[in-house]
């Protein structure tokens, strides 16, 4: 950092200091067009093939066979419903949110109560047990794949949401108790103290006191367990084969695209996947600021 | 915090011990067992077969084919990501100059940034299934803008020539949004006072982004390096539901060959594993390498 050394007055030539701020201001206006197209352009892609999926979803199929590019002639909301019960979306919308409701229970209760033994007590191999988990999160899950289908099939839990539950939060734990370990520690322990000498029991402590004090980073966990439970498509892929009846999300719509090549039936397609967009963006959208915080430090700690 | 913590602790720790043992560290431990032997799955039998899993897999063009494709992905999927993230992230973040005194971000960059994050709160899926829709031949947005100006176009992901190309456009625009993101907060926690004292010396914007921002920022652009390298030497859901692979195994990824081998049509588990165990190594190394590469002395600011 030498440039902070140097005395203001050695200024670029090219930048009198006297009357500086008029061809700064023109330079700055140039720059901001360029920066807004810049910025307006990759804003266009992004939103465009999702702006694309939704119109075309109240689409009729020879309109979309027509001309891709243009407005569907009136809203069509038989496409919707077509996907939602016709092709099952609907029931694999709810499959995903009955797998997804326990895995992210079970991975808070799991992770929030291992964390905080973790960042709070202290016991014998307790160095041991906590680099086992945060082990966890350099290995590639590709690695575990067919070992792991035999040991869910073995168990009995082969094509049950009860072995998609466990395996989903067997699998969030690393991060979870990584991420809650850290948090656990920065709460006050002069909070905790205090409420042992009132004479609370260390459950008790665990529920009423530490708990809702760690509220925000819950959040944020949870958060993150839930956008990543809900798009799995891996684990499903492999441990839920067979019975359709008990499909999620992510499979019903791979399977909804295959048959959408033999059917020509695009429009329930492009409505199947919008169903499946639109609930995650809204979620998006309401909590932001925490999916943007928690996906940041999901994927890179 | 001496009286009854035992309780606590082991009704606490076992179950999630457990199930975390149970789930992931013995499949783990299962998998470099499996992968020396010639199991074929469902039948009980297995016979070690030492090294002869390797043997062949040193031997089999697919993948070294599938190999190659990951090595192109990995030259080129985290270089464009962290350019594109870090020129985005700039924009927002410093494009505006307030006055001579500091830079701000353009108007709207919290819009844009809400925008540029959609496509990672999407499954991998969606994005797969609506990219591949996109490079229809036919009825995709992609064909019919260049018909309509007068344009022949390929057949994207029909074409062994562009097929790979496509598919790695696809994961270059569902990550970026991500690093604009990461970036832009890592921008913002740099003091003020540093840009406030290159602008009085009469540093270009250029120069600003070029000699204070980007080296204050390594450390985060190291760390998505390493990830986004992780992220190139897997692809296998994009490529699996987009081209499964082909046109003539043009897109096909390490990924894609492992789970084709234990779950297509011969489930040589084995050999899977093996694969697996290949795969395992490689992410250790490239993440090490890219540590490695990537090492520079640490800023903190005080």
């Amino acid at each position: 950092m030498t440039t902070l050394d140097k005395p203001a007055s050695v200024a670029l030539p090219d930048e009198p200091p006297g009357p500086a701020d008029r061809p700064v201001r023109r330079e700055l206006g140039v720059a901001n067009v360029l920066s807004h197209g810049f910025l307006l352009f990759w804003g266009a892609l992004t939103v465009l093939p999702l702006l694309w999926m939704f119109i075309s979803s109240f689409k009729s199929n020879a309109e979309i066979l027509a001309d891709p590019w243009s407005l569907p002639g009136a809203l069509r909301f038989d496409n919707w419903s077509r996907a939602w019960s016709g092709a099952h979306i609907g029931q694999y919308f709810l499959n995903s949110l009955v797998v997804v409701a326990g895995s992210v229970t079970l991975t808070m209760l799991m992770g929030a109560t291992a964390a905080y033994v973790f960042a709070r007590y202290e016991f014998r191999g307790k160095q041991v047990v906590y680099y086992l988990f945060v082990g966890g999160l350099m290995f590639p899950v590709f690695l575990a794949l067919v070992p792991l289908f035999f040991v869910v099939r073995n168990a009995g839990l082969f094509g049950t949401w009860t072995g998609l539950i466990l395996v989903y939060a067997a699998y969030s734990l690393p991060f979870t108790v990584f991420f809650l370990t850290a948090f656990f520690r920065t709460l006050p322990t002069a909070v905790a103290e205090a409420a042992l000498v009132d004479g609370c029991g260390h459950f008790r402590l665990f529920f009423q006191v530490m708990l809702p004090m760690a509220r925000p980073g819950l959040i944020s966990v949870a958060i993150f367990n839930f956008l990543s439970h809900w798009n799995q498509f891996l684990l499903p892929q492999v441990l839920m084969q067979g019975d359709e009846s008990k499909w999620v999300l992510a499979q019903g719509l791979a399977a909804l695209s295959v048959n959408q090549g033999y059917a020509g039936d695009y429009a329930q397609l492009f409505a199947g996947l919008t169903i499946a967009v639109v609930p995650v963006l809204l979620v998006y959208i309401l909590f932001q600021r925490q999916v943007q915080s928690g996906l940041t430090a999901g994927q890179l700690k | 915090m001496r009286h009854g913590k035992y309780p606590l602790i082991v009704t606490f720790l076992v179950p999630p011990v457990l199930l975390y043992v149970i789930f992931v560290v013995s499949p783990y431990l299962q998998a470099f067992q499996i992968s020396t032997t010639d199991w074929l799955g469902y039948s009980a039998d297995a016979n070690s077969v030492g090294l002869a899993n390797f043997k062949t897999l040193w031997n089999d063009d697919y993948v070294w084919n599938a190999l190659k494709n990951n090595a192109i992905l990995l030259a080129l999927v985290p270089v464009l990501t962290i350019v594109l993230g870090l020129f985005f992230a700039a924009m927002l973040n410093m494009g505006g100059r307030k006055g001579r005194a500091g830079v701000s971000g353009v108007r709207g960059s919290s819009f844009y940034r809400t925008v540029y994050f959609f496509p990672q709160v999407l499954s991998v899926v969606i994005i797969a299934l609506l990219w591949k829709e996109v490079y229809h031949p036919n009825k995709g947005l992609l064909t019919s803008a260049l018909n309509s100006v007068g344009l022949g176009a390929p057949t994207w992901l029909g074409d062994p020539r562009t097929a790979f190309w496509c598919v790695l456009a696809v994961m270059i625009w569902s990550n970026v949004g991500f690093y604009v993101v990461l970036f832009g907060a890592a921008m913002s926690a740099i003091p003020k006072e540093i840009y406030e004292a290159v602008m009085l010396d009469g540093a270009s914007r250029l120069t600003t982004l070029w000699k204070v921002t980007i080296p204050l920022l390594w450390d985060t652009v190291q760390v998505a390096w390493v990830y986004l390298a992780i992220f190139a030497l897997d692809g296998f859901i994009l490529v699996q539901l987009m081209t499964n692979g082909g046109p003539n195994f043009s897109t096909d990824v390490i990924g894609v060959r492992m789970y084709d081998t234990a779950f297509g049509s011969e489930t040589k588990f084995g050999y899977a594993s093996a694969i697996g165990v290949v795969m395992f190594f490689l992410t250790l190394t490239v993440a090490v390498l890219a540590l490695r590469a990537s090492k520079r002395d640490r800023i903190e600011y005080s």
